[in-house]
């Protein structure tokens, strides 16, 4: 625990409310009549069905494959029927529906065979393509498919492997349950990771205020075979965002618009390296997670959860109360307000946070920006909010790029400390939306422009091609007529000059480029010479061979 | 409704109350150095303020409760009255307020929009247009044989019937404006400061002014509502410049203490080169701004046509800032190589 410690710039102080739900014991969710099985549940493609209607699915059974690299598969959280495939209301902001497979448990809770993996004597691709089938995504928040996180790529190795059971936002704890549950899990996890990275230094990050997690990683540590160091960091938001938790236990910052892979370093979540021991030692695909379910409920608690279950029946179990306002999947900080409580629990689904009029009291009207700066010094991306919401409001998309628009990692600090109540975020993805609508568009208009153009030079050539072949024909007819009852000396005269002077130019064109050959050929010893020779012969040929149809076709005017 | 869903505690009216809870101390002395009548100064200047603010935000259509409430309209005020004699008469302050918040605040756009401090603005337009009415200073109290108690100076400002005599005998040239008027009388700094008007550093009264505006401004910056590095640079483009003078020729060039501890400096440094809106935003941008206002200051008092260069410089430094911005951006994540690890 000696480790030299960094600290990243900016950050926020939120209140933590942690111990509302990380003081009681975790249940295992009952199981729901339905389940709602969204197929984009990560980064990427989302996943094809292959299941049909009305078929019976086992616990476990594969109902989406991965489509491509960046992708990962879906699967049955539980046995039943399929009842629907087609678009359902999803866990997103948007309350767009997406596609999704609705499944009718049919109670038994049956599972499909599975076995343990021997990872060792895996080829690592073939191991990772298996990962991708049991559905790995990161559980952090982004869902990443984590196979292609475990591709140590190009380096073939990784040296550094971090753990991140930093969980910065406030009221959630399942990672730091999860942690004190299933530490030993956790490193089995981590093994496999090392196995596929390659990695020389393990380094768990996990925020001062979990003391019971710390010590439970540690003990587990004791265990493995392979040493893994510990860091309690400061509780500070946001402490648990990849880039910053690099920061803090290397010094290092990853490099703007790159990877940390790039600098050698890779980042999981404490959740994604179980999920991964569940599914090497168990043969399990990623169908259930903890989720903490808190805020406006009577029982705050986390909750071991099969993906797909609808939240509402969480929210009942946690033990629903009046006067709720409104649902959110993740933290105060960055989590998103639920369209719907029908929508299912999915892989990036932390936290279930019910909010009321007193936890979560309205936000007070904005005023204008005072220029203070004070999200400029709580910044973990180290930018200058004020000016990047100046460019966002004035539809000055291309200063906002030029400030490091794309470089905020929408955490929420800026919008948290502003004292004129700016909702600064929502600006920002505002801007970096525009932006990409505008470069698809742009895309879009220059592909337009390009097929435009081709076809009017299409046209063009088309036109000229038509014209050369009935002037050819013209001349032929015309040389038919001359030749048969004309003299021959004067039109071949005529022709002979013709011939000769295009012969005298064509001489001194080859003397010129003769003068224009690069000296440094000369003087070189025979073989070269020769072989020069040779290569040169055979550029003549192919340029020869490229003329030729040029030249029918002037012979044809 | 868009994430986040909390809120830290702090808002606008907050950082304005802090503001005027800091000038507190500054208050307090000047009513005990100088006697009460900036009571009524700040009074008449603040009442101004806000009609001229609810009238504006009426004209321009904004909601008045939210923006009256913010308390920036009697910031302004306050300072601008801080920065007028301590006698000037009614009108005066009335003008010079009416253009801060009408003109330099609202036809600029209103709160957050002023490219101008508007308190600045108002000081620099009774300046130019009323010299005369601009050095009615009120002496200090331990050096003056009359003083005037509230009604008087009431009574002064409002162009009441006082007698002259006692006018003038609590009227006196500040510090700045003595040590102006001496050096145009060919005398050197030293024969100038064995008037009674000069203290230790500054002036006497004003030195202690400037003391209670300087731990207000500490006060300030303890709280995080104002960054450390405009004054800092502010202070010590001031020191520097003056001690440069200073030290190559002590005889026509006042002290670094001198000019430091004449009051609107500290005032300058911590309450009015600090405003957010604006002053330069980013860190190193900050240090130019404070520096650049500190330098301009001397520059002004020792060769410009007005005793005093704050307001000025501030706003000459004003003019600057989108320059100043756009040139001092700072690193952000990632974007260099700098690594703060120790090579390996």
């Amino acid at each position: 625990m000696s480790r030299e410690l960094f600290t990243f710039k900016g950050g926020v102080h939120p209140p933590e409310h942690k111990s509302e739900s990380n003081t009681r014991p975790v249940h295992a969710a009952p199981l729901p009549r339905k389940l709602v099985i969204p197929l984009r549940q990560h980064i990427g493609n989302p996943a094809k069905p292959v299941v049909e209607v009305g078929e019976r699915v086992l616990k476990g059974q594969l109902i989406g494959t991965a489509d491509g690299y960046i992708s990962a598969a879906v699967h049955a959280s539980s046995s039943g029927i399929v009842r629907a495939i087609g678009p359902a209301v999803v866990p997103h902001a948007s309350g767009l529906p997406d596609e999704c497979i609705t499944i009718e448990t049919d109670g038994s809770d049956e599972w499909i065979a599975h076995a343990p993996l021997d990872y060792r004597a895996m080829e690592p691709s073939d191991l990772r393509m298996r990962l991708r089938d049991l559905g790995l995504a990161g559980l952090g928040g982004a869902v990443f498919p984590s196979a292609v996180k475990l591709d140590p790529g190009a380096h073939h190795h990784c040296p550094t492997l971090i753990l991140n059971g930093g969980e910065c936002e406030p009221w959630i704890t399942c990672d730091d349950v999860l942690m004190r549950l299933h530490a030993d899990d956790i490193l089995q996890g981590v093994a496999v990771m090392r196995h596929l990275l390659g990695s020389t230094e393990i380094l768990v990050g996990i925020e001062d205020n979990k003391p019971e997690a710390i010590a439970a990683i540690q003990a587990a540590a004791q265990q493995m075979d392979f040493a893994v160091e510990v860091v309690a960091v400061p509780a500070i938001y946001p402490a648990g965002g990849a880039k910053q938790m690099v920061e803090t236990l290397t010094g290092k910052q990853v490099p703007s618009g790159k990877l940390s892979t790039d600098i050698g370093i890779q980042v999981f979540n404490v959740g994604t390296a179980y999920a991964l021991a569940r599914a090497v030692h168990h043969g399990e695909p990623l169908i259930s997670r903890l989720v903490t379910v808190t805020g406006h409920v009577l029982r705050p608690q986390n909750f071991e959860v099969l993906i797909g279950t609808p939240m509402q029946v969480l929210i009942d179990l946690a033990g629903d109360r009046d006067g709720t306002t409104g649902v959110l999947m993740g933290g105060p900080m960055m989590g998103m307000p639920m369209p719907d409580l029908e929508v299912p629990v999915v892989k990036a689904t932390n936290c279930i946070l019910v909010q009321s009029k007193e936890l979560f009291p309205p936000l007070p009207r904005a005023l204008p920006c005072i220029r203070c700066a004070r999200c400029a010094d709580v910044c973990p991306a180290e930018l200058q909010p004020q000016e990047l919401f100046r460019f966002a409001q004035a539809d000055d998309f291309g200063r906002a790029q030029e400030y490091h628009l794309f470089d905020c990692i929408e955490c929420g600090c800026c919008s948290y400390v502003c004292p004129s109540h700016i909702p600064l975020v929502d600006f920002y993805r505002y801007a970096k939306s525009e932006i990409w609508a505008r470069e698809k568009e742009k895309r879009a208009a220059d592909l337009a422009r390009e097929r435009h153009e081709f076809r009017l030079f299409r046209l063009e050539r088309e036109k000229k091609e038509k014209a050369d072949k009935l002037a050819a024909k013209a001349q032929a007819k015309r040389a038919e007529l001359a030749a048969a009852p004309k003299a021959e000396g004067a039109a071949e005269s005529e022709a002979d000059a013709k011939k000769a002077l295009i012969a005298a130019a064509l001489a001194r064109a080859q003397a010129k480029k003769a003068e224009v050959t690069p000296r440094n050929v000369d003087h070189l010893p025979p073989d070269k010479q020769h072989e020069i020779e040779e290569i040169e012969a055979r550029r003549a040929k192919i340029r020869e061979m490229a003329r030729q149809p040029l030249e029918t076709e002037e012979k044809k005017s | 409704m868009p994430a986040p869903f909390i809120l830290d505690r702090t808002s606008v009216t907050q950082v304005m109350a802090w503001v005027l809870a800091a000038l507190l101390p500054g208050i307090a002395v000047y009513v005990w150095v100088f006697g009460p009548g900036i009571l009524v100064t700040l009074s008449l200047a603040t009442v101004t303020a806000l009609v001229a603010e609810a009238a504006m935000l009426k004209a321009r259509g904004y909601p008045a409760k939210p923006f009256l409430t913010d308390l920036s309209a009697i910031v302004t005020a306050w300072l601008l009255a801080l920065s007028l004699p301590s006698l000037a008469p009614w009108w005066l302050i009335v003008t010079g307020t009416l253009f801060a918040i009408v003109v330099a605040k609202h036809l600029y756009g209103g709160l957050g929009q002023n490219i101008f401090n508007p308190a600045m603005v108002g000081y620099a337009v009774l300046i130019v247009s009323f010299p005369v009415q601009m050095t009615q200073w009120a002496g200090p109290l331990s050096l003056s044989d009359a003083s005037l108690t509230l009604a008087q100076s009431a009574s002064v400002i409002f162009g009441g019937d006082v007698p002259r005599a006692t006018l003038d005998a609590v009227t006196m040239a500040t510090p700045l404006d003595a040590l102006r008027t001496g050096l145009l009388q060919q005398l050197t700094v030293d024969e100038i400061l064995v008037q009674p008007i000069f203290g230790h550093y500054g002036g006497i009264g004003f030195e202690w002014l400037a003391g209670a505006f300087l731990f207000g401004g500490l006060v300030l910056w303890a709280l995080r509502i104002i960054s450390w590095q405009v004054p800092l640079a502010f202070l010590a483009g001031i020191w520097l410049a003056a001690g440069f003078l200073h030290f190559f020729d002590a005889g026509r060039f006042g002290a670094p203490w001198f000019h430091l501890f004449a009051p609107s400096v500290m005032l300058g440094a911590f309450f009015i080169a600090t405003d957010p809106v604006s002053g330069a935003t980013t860190p190193r941008g900050k240090l130019i701004f404070g520096f650049g206002a500190g330098l301009l200051t001397i520059i002004i008092r020792t060769w410009g046509g007005y005793p005093d260069g704050v307001a000025f410089a501030i706003l000459l430094m004003n003019v600057c800032v989108p320059l100043i911005d756009q040139y001092t951006q700072p690193r952000v994540y990632g974007e260099a190589k700098k690594s703060k690890a120790p090579p390996a």
